[in-house]
């Protein structure tokens, strides 16, 4: 039983990792275009500057 | 959005956007962006325009974020070189951009939290639970139950916001909404539950409590992104139809500016294809104007000094000095705007099927979760447990299926409109049109394409169709049009005759080795004619003169349409500004026996009124500028893309192409998404009727209320996502 002493903090922890990389994604509007993005994924070179 | 709105991922967009502080941003509604080849080809378009830093699409809004050097480039550069590349844009007014993503993104924020929470202390909980039934020593399940508050704590009072707020604005206004018991089912479960952990008992329902506000949140948050996506539709469609108008400055210099920054007094040019930008009196100029937006004509009316001309109108022929009228004089469009107001009022008590259900709903838990405590207290219990049963009364009976479920089911509906073209343009339309019972067409432009058409074509022989197409080619006349369309269906393509010399108002003429050829009005031709405006005379000097006869073309599939909505037991009617004859000739093309003619705005309203009073929810299908008012009565209304902008804004839904079609298709997924509703209102009833009793009972323990709930929502979310189709768009 003591491995949970470390196991539950551990997984709270990859929890809440996965919970900030929502947070930064979501404010660096990745969820601004949800259908052009999947569009994007098949574009080979970005457009020229 | 903001300064480094366009969206980079890659470093060096970034660095360049952010260092350079001279960078300005622009928000450009796009038209014809469907897919990725077309989101490229826009980004190009942008970034090929000298001192453009970056150019990021967004597919789902249809719009481009520009940042540009001011001094390099501006507004009109980007626009022309957008257009040139087959992309129609137009800057966003009236909206600061990213203001109506922000409630989306406050919602998402606390659901991503929730579902943090709800994952966690579930995990926690099926350890509990399970411990419960073997071996877990009582110690452990106090720590876990403990670290469920510790998360669940900070969670409900974070992420229960929304509802919160929503609950209290209600009861200060001493009314109840549907967040007054989920507010009041997860505070309790919540409080009690703390005060359960604190004394070590069994009963915890931390993990409920935070799954039912994950649950809810996501049906709230869907709910708000329909909206957002209607409110961002109508925005793109409204920048998109209000052009430019050219100003002539009292030095006689022309500055172009958008048309809603238009003054009193402004003078303008209109030349000639131009849609005139505001109500104003002609000052100069003679010619002709296609008016049918406004009144419903088809027929292009004769303009000279001294009259008045509306916005939308089309100037046909000839440039036109025009100087802008107030829009609070009485002018046609201050009219109508008046008519449309009241109208819009009169709607505005529409009440939305999941808050209808709400009403009912509310009370009736709170009556249940009250009854199940008193009747514990009654017959002996203690008050803890007395509430913790009324606790599990108020969880079982969470309104997931309202909550949830309808939100899901509209989103669903909507995309799959969006997919077929059609607009939802406000968020309630879709419960609005499937009510519908009766569909009132408009003429010119809904049911007729508002495009002329030759008449009689096969009579006329190849050589003159072809010779007349050619000298008509030269010009943008409605007749001229009507002419090439006719001539390219004899030929692949209509070479346009050289040194052709139009006469604004009259006609064209070139000079051939064998005479003259003319092709214009019975008076350009030489010919006397007892015949009206609607006619063109084609003369060859060495042949007798032809004459061409037009009428306005019905769509291609009204008939089918009309037909297939009465099989279904619309009743169905046509309410026109236009004459009796015309209009009684497209009606019975159609097939429709109720046809009202020559009606104003007014008419047309009080005509809806008639039909309401007897029960009738009536859809308005319409296009022009005198339906805006009535599209705005009525129960619900649909506007085909190529309407007046201010109908636009009053249909609930717009649809583009050029058949009828959508209208079919709107009301029947509107339809099938209200069935589905209630389908998920009747699964929520089901369950609430077998557990709500065991709730009361006492025998619905944390575990059952956790599984309970998630399963119900679970299947009505599954429910709709039958509606979407998989197809591309």
């Amino acid at each position: 039983m003591t491995a949970l002493a470390w196991l539950v903090p551990v997984a709270l922890f990859l929890g809440g990792l996965g919970l900030a990389a929502f947070m930064w994604a979501l404010r660096s509007g990745q969820f601004e275009d949800l259908e052009g993005a999947a569009y994007r994924a098949l574009e080979d070179d970005p457009p020229e500057q | 959005m903001t300064v480094h709105a366009p969206i980079t991922f890659r470093a060096q967009d970034a660095a360049q956007v952010t260092t350079e502080a001279s960078f300005k941003s622009l928000t450009l509604a796009v038209e014809n962006m469907h897919c990725g080849g077309c989101m490229r080809s826009v980004e190009r378009a942008a970034l090929g325009v000298a001192g453009v830093a970056s150019a990021r699409a967004n597919l789902s809004a249809q719009r481009v974020s520009v940042a540009y050097d001011p001094a390099r480039t501006g507004e009109p550069a980007l626009i022309e070189a957008l257009a040139r590349a087959g992309f129609p844009a137009a800057p966003m007014q009236w909206v600061k951009p990213g203001a109506e993503q922000a409630r989306q993104k406050y919602l998402l924020r606390r659901t991503a939290v929730a579902g943090f929470a709800a994952m966690n202390i579930m995990l926690i909980s099926v350890a509990v639970w399970s411990g419960a039934a073997s071996d877990m020593d009582l110690a452990l399940a106090t720590a876990f139950r403990w670290l469920s508050a510790l998360i669940a704590l900070p969670t409900v009072a974070y992420s229960g916001q929304p509802f919160f707020d929503s609950a209290l604005g209600a009861l200060k206004a001493r009314r109840l909404n549907m967040d007054v018991p989920i507010s009041l089912a997860i505070l309790l479960a919540t409080a009690m539950s703390l005060y359960q952990t604190i004394r070590g008992s069994e009963q915890v329902y931390f993990d409920a409590a935070v799954s039912l506000l994950f649950l809810l949140l996501v049906g709230r948050f869907l709910d708000e992104t329909l909206r957002v996506r209607a409110s961002s539709e109508a925005q793109n469609l409204l920048s998109l139809q209000s052009g430019m108008a050219t100003v002539i400055e009292a030095n006689g210099s022309h500055r172009l500016v958008p048309a809603h920054a238009l003054r009193l007094g402004d003078r303008l040019l209109v030349a000639a294809g131009e849609r005139v930008a505001a109500d104003g009196v002609v000052l100069k100029g003679r010619g002709q104007v296609d008016q049918s937006l406004i009144t419903g004509e088809t027929m292009p009316l004769t303009v000279a000094a001294g009259q008045e001309v509306y916005a939308g109108t089309l100037n046909l022929t000839q440039p036109l000095n025009i100087e802008v009228l107030a829009a609070d004089s009485a002018t046609l469009l201050a009219e109508i705007s008046r008519l449309m107001l009241a109208a819009e009022q009169g709607k505005a008590h529409y009440r939305r099927l999941a808050d209808r259900a709400a009403q009912v709903y509310a009370p009736a838990v709170h009556g249940l979760g009250l009854a199940t405590f008193l009747g514990w207290l009654a017959i002996g219990a203690s008050w803890q447990t007395a509430l913790t049963y009324a606790i599990a009364v108020l969880i079982i009976t969470c309104p997931c299926a309202l909550a949830l479920a309808v939100p899901a089911v509209q989103i669903a509906a909507a995309s799959r409109l969006f997919r077929r073209r059609i607009i939802v343009k406000a968020a309630d339309g879709l419960e609005r049109i499937a009510e519908t019972d009766m569909v009132v067409f408009d003429k010119t432009g809904t049911l007729t394409l508002g495009r002329l058409e030759l008449l009689g074509q096969d009579a006329i022989s190849g050589d003159v169709l072809i010779g007349a197409g050619r000298l008509a080619a030269a010009s943008k006349h409605p007749y001229a049009k009507a002419i090439v369309a006719a001539a390219e269906k004899r030929t692949r393509a209509v070479v346009p005759a050289s040194d052709v010399e139009e006469v604004p108002g009259l006609g064209l003429k070139r000079q051939l080795a064998q005479g003259e050829e003319r092709l214009g009005s019975a008076e350009w031709c030489g010919v006397h004619s007892d015949g009206d405006d609607s006619e063109v005379w084609y003369r060859r000097d060495w042949m007798t003169p032809v004459r061409f006869r037009f009428a306005d073309s019905v769509r291609t599939d009204a008939a089918e349409i009309a037909a297939t909505l009465k099989r279904q037991g619309f009743e169905l009617a046509l309410l026109s500004g236009d004459r009796q004859g015309v209009v009684d000739k497209v009606a019975d093309e159609v097939g429709i026996s109720t046809r009202l003619a020559g009606l104003r705005p007014a008419d047309k309203i009080a005509w809806l009124g008639a039909w309401a009073s007897e029960g009738r929810k009536v859809l308005m299908v319409g296009d022009g500028l005198n339906d805006a008012p009535a599209l705005a009565a009525a129960h619900a209304s649909m506007s085909p893309a190529s309407a007046a902008d201010i109908s636009q804004r009053a249909a609930d839904f717009v649809f583009q192409g050029e058949k009828l079609a959508p209208v079919v298709e709107a009301i029947a997924t509107a339809r099938r998404a209200r069935a589905m509703a209630l389908q998920n209102f009747a699964v929520a009833a089901i369950y609430n009727v077998v557990c709500v009793p065991l709730a009361m009972a006492g025998f619905v323990t944390p575990l059952i209320a956790a599984i309970v709930m998630s399963t119900s929502s679970i299947l009505v979310t599954a429910n709709a996502t039958r509606l979407a189709d998989r197809g591309s768009r």
